[in-house]
């Protein structure tokens, strides 16, 4: 029956079909429900890593025992995951192997808008690009068929828009694909004697997968009337091709990305009198275009910067376009800010009043950058905090002494903050490194994390001790604060900062949308006692507004905890009545 | 058929992936080719958000550009106002009068715009602007706005009552069915 399936839970769908039985991820939009979507399958293992690498890591040794396995990660994870990604492109697979990589054109979520295509040449692995959930669930089987077929990992290429769009699917039944394991040394030990003859193999498969390009299905002509241009497109930009053009020009829609025809490609721009490749971010099959000595239209016309959008399409290929009633008023913007009740705000808020110069780190918490907090210096990736505070501070040691600190939230600070804590202590650098612990996965969604005691399923898992953790690492001073308590977060950051050596202080409270979380009652201001100082704005917290000259307090968004009464010398910010 | 456009806009945790996943059932079930595209991540956090909701015979592209859009059902005025450049000529407006201040206007760095709806109206957009905050909660929780909206939006649709209902009774739990049952009516009528 027709199913209407957001693209990651298609993808997720074709891995069940295709028989895959073992996902290791880690969250990052637009990614994250693939593997969630999985774990629902009972016939599926499926399990949050602590990072991508691990993850990759974890999905090829379980190809090699023989089950069909995936991981699934967001761009700037598969940077994490490079390592293995390259090496894994010599040895092949035993059980096919699916790694899928969704890119965030236009940063809804992300930090930069790298294109992942370019990962598939450079590792010389074949990737493939569905362009809606139907296409996400048949092309995930056939990359399970290509992996067996031609010995290699396949990556599964998603953006935001395919990743987290709903369109039909027709679900199918579950084959099941297994197969043993055989010593093999010389596929699988990537020592220098080894990988010399295996980088010749890869070699040959590429050659090979070019072949197959050159006819598969799903690198697919769609004759036009007009053949004054023809269009080589993929992915969401095929959706919006046809969107502004229809069936006008001809079309070669690439649901193979990497590597691409060659033959295919010169007969097409041959039948048309103009070649325009229109593709998201970077010139990538432009490139390969030019490569081939073909003149093209590309992103001399199409910017590489920002999510395409079928305006532009329309633009640049002069089709006409309505456009709506433009309002004559300034439209504030709506910024994402934190929750009412977030358990980062008192800290941030401290660390703001003590002027000091903060790493930050990705997660709810970069939102410590925004006005009226605006406590943050850096943001980089994932784990940057600890060790870009560590150069910092060691940089400047014997000078003025820094008021310096990292932040890091408790799921960060698994994926990549332990080693640098690692760094602070073994080369010992005056750094004071903040963990954000509130029990959760939080931006991507609450995603459980080898802090929180559950595993992905929400069963009981091993829960890593932060304190033990840290002071097994070499930091003798470890702290806990609340970050409800802005008095208690004061004192303990000032004397961490002024310790003569490395510490640690764990600021912690669960996330304030964690279902198990029991709020207070909503806070009210008196209008009798406050004189409208707006102190309390200070804080940031989108419960609290000024009319009429005097705070307010929405009893919607408030959960009590407590933190602008604190900011209050005049008392006016108390429990509310009695329901 | 031509492709017809719905947007959902409105405020991170106003509840319009709700909206979204009830429209989707009550359009497959027309027989209609759709896609339905939200973003998920940051925004969602007290940001302004949307969904994208296309349907007609062949669909392709997952997101509605500007000037494109039959309806936009908001959740918040100045969301409404935001995105009327979305809006195709001829189309409409269905907003709730609710206003949420931004980050901006709270730390006073901008201010609210007055009387959006009358502004809208003499840029010659077709607005139908309902308090659903205040149904909801005569409906009996305010977390119903996005089912009055619904409410509001099938009176412009060629889909029966009951046809409605059968898709609000597999969206929401049984326990909360009677209360959306009931802000679905009070939004229609209002």
């Amino acid at each position: 029956m027709k199913q209407l399936m957001l693209g990651n839970e298609a993808v997720a769908r074709g891995l069940y079909e295709a028989g895959c039985s073992f996902v290791s991820s880690y969250p990052g939009t637009p990614s994250t429900e693939i593997t969630e979507a999985a774990a629902k399958y009972a016939e599926i293992y499926a399990e949050w890593a602590p990072n991508e690498k691990v993850a990759m890591e974890a999905a090829f040794g379980a190809c090699l025992a023989g089950k069909r396995s995936f991981c699934g990660m967001k761009h700037v994870g598969l940077n994490v995951a490079a390592d293995p990604l390259f090496t894994i492109s010599y040895t092949g697979v035993n059980a096919g192997m699916v790694i899928a990589v969704a890119d965030d054109a236009g940063m809804h979520s992300s930090q930069n808008e790298q294109d992942s295509r370019h990962y598939a040449m450079a590792a010389k692995m074949p990737m493939l690009e569905p362009a809606d959930s139907a296409e996400a669930v048949a092309f995930t089987k056939l990359a399970y068929t290509l992996s067996e077929q031609f010995d290699t990992p396949v990556l599964l290429k998603m953006c935001t828009r395919i990743s987290h769009s709903q369109s039909i699917v027709e679900p199918a039944p579950r084959v099941e694909a297994s197969k043993p394991y055989e010593k093999n040394p010389q596929k699988y030990i990537m020592m220098p004697g080894n990988a010399k003859r295996r980088h010749p193999v890869v070699e040959e498969r590429t050659a090979a997968l070019v072949a197959y390009a050159e006819n598969a299905e799903i690198n697919r002509l769609e004759e036009g009337s007009d053949h004054c241009m023809g269009i080589i497109t993929s992915s969401t930009a095929y959706q919006y091709v046809k969107e502004v053009c229809g069936d006008t020009y001809p079309i070669l829609k690439l649901g193979m990305i990497w590597p691409m025809p060659e033959q295919k490609i010169r007969d097409f721009a041959a039948s048309v009198e103009k070649l325009v490749v229109v593709e998201e971010l970077d010139g990538f099959i432009e490139a390969h275009c030019k490569n081939l000595g073909l003149a093209c239209v590309g992103k001399d016309k199409f910017s590489c910067i920002d999510e395409l959008m079928p305006l532009q399409v329309a633009a640049q290929l002069a089709e006409p376009w309505q456009t709506g009633a433009v309002l004559e008023e300034q439209i504030p913007m709506r910024p994402p800010v934190m929750c009412a009740g977030c358990p980062h705000r008192g800290l941030f808020y401290t660390l703001k009043k003590n002027k000091v110069t903060a790493f930050g780190d990705i997660g709810c918490y970069t939102l410590g950058a925004v006005a009226p907090l605006a406590a943050l210096d850096t943001t980089i990736c994932m784990g940057a905090s600890v060790s870009g505070l560590h150069g910092f501070v060691k940089a400047q040691e014997g000078e003025e002494p820094q008021k310096a600190v990292a932040v890091i939230g408790d799921s960060t600070f698994m994926h990549s903050g332990i080693t640098g804590l690692v760094n602070v202590a073994y080369n010992n650098s005056n750094a004071t490194v903040i963990i954000v612990d509130n029990s959760i996965t939080g931006m991507t969604g609450h995603q459980q994390n080898p802090t929180t005691g559950m595993n992905l399923k929400g069963d009981p898992a091993a829960k890593i001790d932060l304190e033990t953790l840290c002071k097994a690492v070499g930091i003798n001073r470890v702290r806990v604060v609340d970050p409800y308590d802005l008095a208690q977060c004061d004192t303990v950051l000032k004397e961490e900062l002024a310790a003569q050596e490395p510490s640690v202080i764990i600021s912690r409270r669960p996330c304030a949308l964690l279902k198990y979380v029991k709020h207070e009652k909503p806070l009210q201001a008196d209008p009798n006692k406050c004189i409208g100082c707006k102190a309390c704005m200070r804080i940031g917290c989108p419960a609290i507004s000024i009319v009429d000259g005097k705070a307010k307090v929405d009893d919607t968004l408030c959960v009590g905890c407590g933190v602008c009464s604190q900011m209050c010398k005049f008392d006016a910010l108390k429990a509310g009545k009695e329901a | 058929m031509e492709t017809k456009n719905i947007m959902i806009v409105g405020v991170g945790g106003q509840g319009s992936l709700l909206a979204s996943k009830l429209l989707g059932q009550l359009l497959i079930g027309q027989g209609y080719d759709i896609k339905v595209s939200e973003v998920h991540g940051m925004s969602q956090r007290g940001g302004s958000v949307v969904t994208y909701v296309r349907y007609g015979d062949k669909v392709y592209s997952p997101v509605i550009d500007k000037g494109q859009a039959d309806f936009i059902v908001s959740f918040e005025l100045l969301e409404a106002a935001r995105w009327t450049e979305y809006l195709k000529p001829g189309g409409k407006i269905i907003t709730s009068t609710q206003q949420i201040n931004p980050m901006p206007v709270i730390i006073g760095a901008a201010a609210y715009p007055e009387n959006l709806v009358e502004k809208m109206q003499a840029a010659g957009v077709d607005v139908d602007a309902i308090d659903a905050l205040t149904l909801a909660e005569q409906a009996g929780s305010a977390k119903t706005v996005n089912i009055v909206l619904m409410g509001r939006l099938s009176k412009y649709f060629d889909v029966t009552e009951e046809v409605w209902m059968q898709c609000i009774e597999k969206g929401v739990p049984a326990k909360f069915l009677e209360m959306n049952k009931k802000a679905f009516m009070l939004g229609a009528n209002a």
